[in-house]
């Protein structure tokens, strides 16, 4: 299998994401500059954190009318998987493939901290390696990562068990302190109808070893992995 | 003389110094001319007052491959082919007029002397002081300055590991901004900031070029300012996407071979840059500044040559390439212009058009004259040394608790959480101690090596004694790099100081530098690269003394690093270093400060105690004899036994603890070359043994365990309580 790793401009999470599956989980990994158009190569893509066109307007706001992200949309509608971290989470919301969008953080500061997610769902593609529950250990760092979407929306992503982590304790409680950012029902991540399309805010490529304080990233990965 | 008084001190020349210009060119300069010459000539860019004094010191060792002045940053060899780049600047006085744009144009500026020279930037740090919080100007200031290093390095995906924050009256209105960037690079790829090779063309990428930062360093870095809102128009504003986008395009340049030489705008901007660069390649520049893209219409030759726009680089093409590079900066939707060549005859020419607008050899642009002078010791000097400390009534045993729970509170000591938690300091994936230990960490990928960061400087001891505080700026950094585990491999150094046309500046800065040097010297530590900031005064008050010492050691095996904070219950812990309480060591002390209310007293260290309990500490981590180390410094023994304690929530307990002088001195005194260390039981008796060997005195202070921090008799609390006033102290001023 073979990850894509999306380059726009003002992106830094590329080189991260890249050292994670290749060095890490000894994965095919290639940069995608954001101006190709064909993604037919890829089984997984990784739309990376970063500030994407400096995050002038709104984060993801330039990004989403980049050459890729068309190419992506029919990725996506292929049923292949695309992950969208941080600044790729707030592109997939802007370019409509995951409902709501991240607001700034409600304290209004930039937030760089280890966090906990309780993993909801491990029936996805991405989580398929989680045990029920499991929670994970994987940092945030970002200024404008609180969720927001309408209740109708809320409800929709609730039934469907499309929240796949929320921000919780080291024991998996979920409540007010461990929610770093205002994100309605300590939301962290979620997945797309079909299931094939995750944004998260927390950064799993930084939490790919031991001696960085956490490998709960590489579940993820693995899920992948395992699942292709 | 033709030349109005006003003038010349717009750019900051004086009328001997104008004289001189007219003496050596041998006619009067044209307006470009002058300008260019206040730049180049400002103690900013010419070091005037203080080369002769920065020679002192040591700038050698096998590691080292550029020294200070040759490039934009100094480098040292690590091993396995690799390079580390490093330089800490700073940018105090556009902080003072505008916080953020101030602070995030500084993080800009540092950045670009990494990259510069090839080297992919992967660690920032601050070393930040202000003025008291209490005074709603400077929590002002703080936020904005904050807020910039925040918006600007946050953007650029490089991690901000350390620093440090002081608070101070003298800073009121003068804070100190030092940003601090390290780089690495492969030692084969690393590109020279020299413009050589007649026919090479000399080309601008980046930002347009508009009238902003006119006058940054002749104006607001060199001289003194009342009326600060007049000086505006000189603070840059910075686009951190756009410098984002030069890091990579530049990197990528760096991989070819099409280019000579590349070199950042920053002070002085195109002046000082083409004519640094050609003064290194030792030939002649010329330059069309029609060629320049502007911000905005009807822009001087005079502005286009001053102008400190932002996000600006300079590439020596080599001719025949310039389609090739312009091609790369395309894909990164980057301008890039040929704005003149290099020549052979060692004269910078500027145009406008076909219009000559400044002529003059490249060798007088950089020659600015040296200022030597001599002066005394200030008598206040001798009062502040010479205060007795016994004259202040000692600390009574049973407000002990509470003076520790106060100092833990101060915001000089309380926990920085607050303001580290807004940077980045984890992107990259090399961050294995964050930010809140002695001394950051960062693995070196493809290796087992790591590196081992930190900044330090107390500006109360220079104050009082600039010598000994010099000293000490430079053995704290290296303490911290021994706890960690690190071997010290250089310094780059700020130095923030007042006029140093004053003669009391003047004595500061001779004698701080004195004293790095010294120490320098003893603890074989060279001086890379760095940056002298002077004329730090507002209202003809200057601020303490400031130097500031980044400091980088190497840990050989990354897995063999130590951390500050006790780790294991029923692990002992010790006191490396001076066991005898010294009564003195209360001198220039944050428990003197804050509880009565004064600064007096010189500090105390014993440098050969120093290097012995240095060459100890890292034997023991080396060896793995020991499961944490962490220096006491502020605060004293009481405050750094708190921080082990807090760091994973694991308290410590002492039956028998006496002090033997002073209850002050021996628990909130600041005598250096101490070291709290933990070990295990089994390992005590190899501790005390390598100690012994060092001559180091090992005193077993008590034992890790349980959730109180106890000093029986005198100290007493939960960690809760401690954690409380230590997390909160500088976030409830806020």
């Amino acid at each position: 299998m073979k990850f894509g790793i999306i380059i726009f401009p003002g992106t830094w999470s590329d080189r991260d994401c890249y050292y994670a599956l290749s060095d890490i989980l000894k994965q095919k990994a290639e940069y995608i500059w954001h101006k190709e158009t064909d993604l037919s190569a890829y089984d997984c893509v990784i739309l990376p954190g970063g500030f994407s066109y400096g995050d002038y307007l709104r984060p993801g706001a330039i990004a989403r009318f980049s050459p890729v992200m068309s190419a992506l949309e029919r990725f996506a509608s292929r049923g292949k998987l695309v992950i969208g971290i941080c600044n790729g989470f707030q592109v997939l919301c802007e370019s409509g493939l995951l409902p709501g969008l991240l607001l700034r953080n409600n304290h209004l500061e930039y937030r760089c901290q280890w966090t906990h997610l309780k993993t909801e769902n491990t029936s996805t593609p991405f989580t398929s390696q989680c045990r029920n529950g499991q929670v994970l250990k994987i940092p945030i760092s970002h200024y404008e990562g609180s969720y927001y979407a309408e209740d109708a929306t809320l409800e929709e992503l609730e039934n469907d068990k499309r929240i796949i982590f929320r921000y919780s304790t080291p024991a998996g409680r979920i409540d007010e302190p461990a929610n770093p950012n205002g994100s309605l029902r300590n939301i962290a991540g979620i997945i797309n109808k079909k299931g094939n399309v995750l944004g998260m805010m927390p950064h799993p490529e930084r939490a790919c070893e031991p001696l960085l304080g956490s490998s709960d990233g590489n579940i993820i990965w693995e899920s992948i992995i395992a699942g292709i | 003389m033709p030349v109005s008084k006003e003038i010349l001190d717009e750019v900051a020349l004086s009328e001997e110094e104008y004289q001189l210009i007219v003496e050596r060119l041998g006619r009067e300069p044209t307006e470009v001319e002058l300008g260019m010459f206040g730049s180049l000539w400002s103690e900013h860019c010419g070091y005037k007052h203080s080369k002769a004094l920065l020679k002192q010191l040591p700038s050698k060792s096998k590691r080292v491959l550029v020294k200070p002045g040759e490039e934009n940053a100094g480098v040292v060899d690590i091993g396995d082919g690799l390079v580390l780049v490093m330089k800490i600047e700073s940018h105090n006085h556009p902080s003072a007029i505008e916080p953020y744009q101030g602070a995030a144009t500084g993080v800009g500026g540092i950045v670009r002397d990494i990259f510069t020279m090839g080297a992919r930037p992967i660690a920032l740090m601050n070393s930040l002081r202000f003025g008291p919080l209490t005074d709603p100007h400077n929590r002002y200031l703080f936020g904005g300055v904050v807020g910039g290093i925040a918006g600007y390095g946050n953007c650029l995906g490089i991690p901000d590991v350390g620093g440090e924050i002081y608070f101070a009256d003298c800073y009121s209105d003068n804070p100190l901004v030092n940003a601090f960037c390290l780089g690495i690079a492969r030692a084969d790829k690393l590109v020279k900031a020299r413009a050589y090779g007649e026919g090479n063309l000399l080309m601008l990428v980046g930002a347009d070029t508009g009238r902003d930062g006119l006058h940054g360093a002749s104006g607001l870095a060199s001289r003194t300012f009342e009326e600060e809102r007049e000086l505006r128009s000189a603070v840059q504003v910075g686009n951190p996407f756009l410098e984002k986008l030069l890091i990579e395009a530049c990197l990528s340049l760096a991989e070819t071979d099409w280019i000579a030489g590349m070199q950042d705008l920053g002070a002085a901007g195109l002046t000082s840059s083409a004519v640094e660069s050609a003064s290194r390649g030792g030939g002649g520049i010329e330059i069309d500044v029609l060629k320049v893209p502007r911000r905005e219409k009807g822009m001087t030759p005079y502005e286009v040559m001053l102008s400190e726009s932002q996000e600006r680089m300079l590439v020596v093409v080599k001719k025949g390439y310039e389609g090739k590079v312009k091609a790369l900066f395309d894909r990164w939707e980057l301008r890039s212009d040929i704005i003149g060549r290099v020549t052979g005859d060692g004269i910078a020419r500027i145009r406008e058009g076909k219009k000559m607008v400044a002529e003059a050899p490249v060798s007088l642009f950089t020659s600015s004259p040296v200022y030597r002078r001599r002066v005394k010791k200030p008598e206040w000097l001798n009062k502040l040394q010479e205060f007795d400390v016994t004259s202040v009534p000692d600390l009574v045993r049973k407000n002990a608790n509470s003076t520790l729970l106060r100092l833990l509170a101060s915001p000089n000591i309380a926990s920085k959480r607050c303001i580290y938690r807004q940077y980045d300091h984890q992107v990259g994936d090399n961050s294995v101690v964050l930010p809140g230990s002695d001394a950051a960490v960062l693995r070196i990928k493809g290796t087992k090596k790591a590196i081992s960061l930190t900044t330090d400087g107390n500006a109360r001891y220079c104050y009082v004694n600039p010598y000994l505080g010099g000293i000490i700026a430079v053995a704290e950094a290296a303490r911290n790099l021994a706890c960690s585990g690190a071997q010290p491999l250089a310094l780059t150094n700020c130095l923030n100081f007042g006029n140093p046309e004053k003669d009391d500046v003047y004595y500061q800065l001779k004698e701080c530098i004195a004293g790095m040097a010294r120490a320098c010297r003893e603890l074989k530590i060279p001086v890379i690269s760095g940056n002298v900031s002077l004329y730090n005064e507002t209202k003809g008050e200057a601020i303490y003394p400031t130097p500031v010492v980044g400091m980088v050691g190497l840990i050989e095996d990354v897995a063999k690093h130590c951390t500050s904070g006790f780790n294991n219950e029923g692990d002992l812990v010790f006191l490396l270093g001076d066991s005898q309480t010294v009564d003195s060591s209360i001198g220039s002390s944050e428990y003197l400060e804050l509880i009565h209310g004064t600064t007096k007293g010189n500090p105390y260290l014993d440098l050969e105690m120093e290097i012995r309990l240095q060459h100890c500490c890292l034997e023991a981590i080396g060896r793995g004899l020991i499961r944490s180390a962490h220096d006491c410094s502020d605060g004293g023994l009481g405050v750094a036994l708190v921080e082990s304690c807090l760091a994973n929530g694991l308290g410590f307990i002492s039956d028998d603890w006496q002090p033997e002088g002073r209850l002050d001195a021996a628990l909130f005194g600041e005598a250096q070359s101490r070291i709290i260390v933990s070990v295990a039981p089994k390992f005590v008796w190899k501790l005390e043994s390598l100690a012994a060997r060092h001559h180091i005195a090992a005193t077993k202070l008590g034992i890790v365990g349980g959730k109180r921090l106890i000093l029986k008799g005198y100290i007493n609390s939960s960690l809760k309580q401690l954690g409380e006033a230590w997390r909160d102290g500088l976030e409830r001023l806020l």
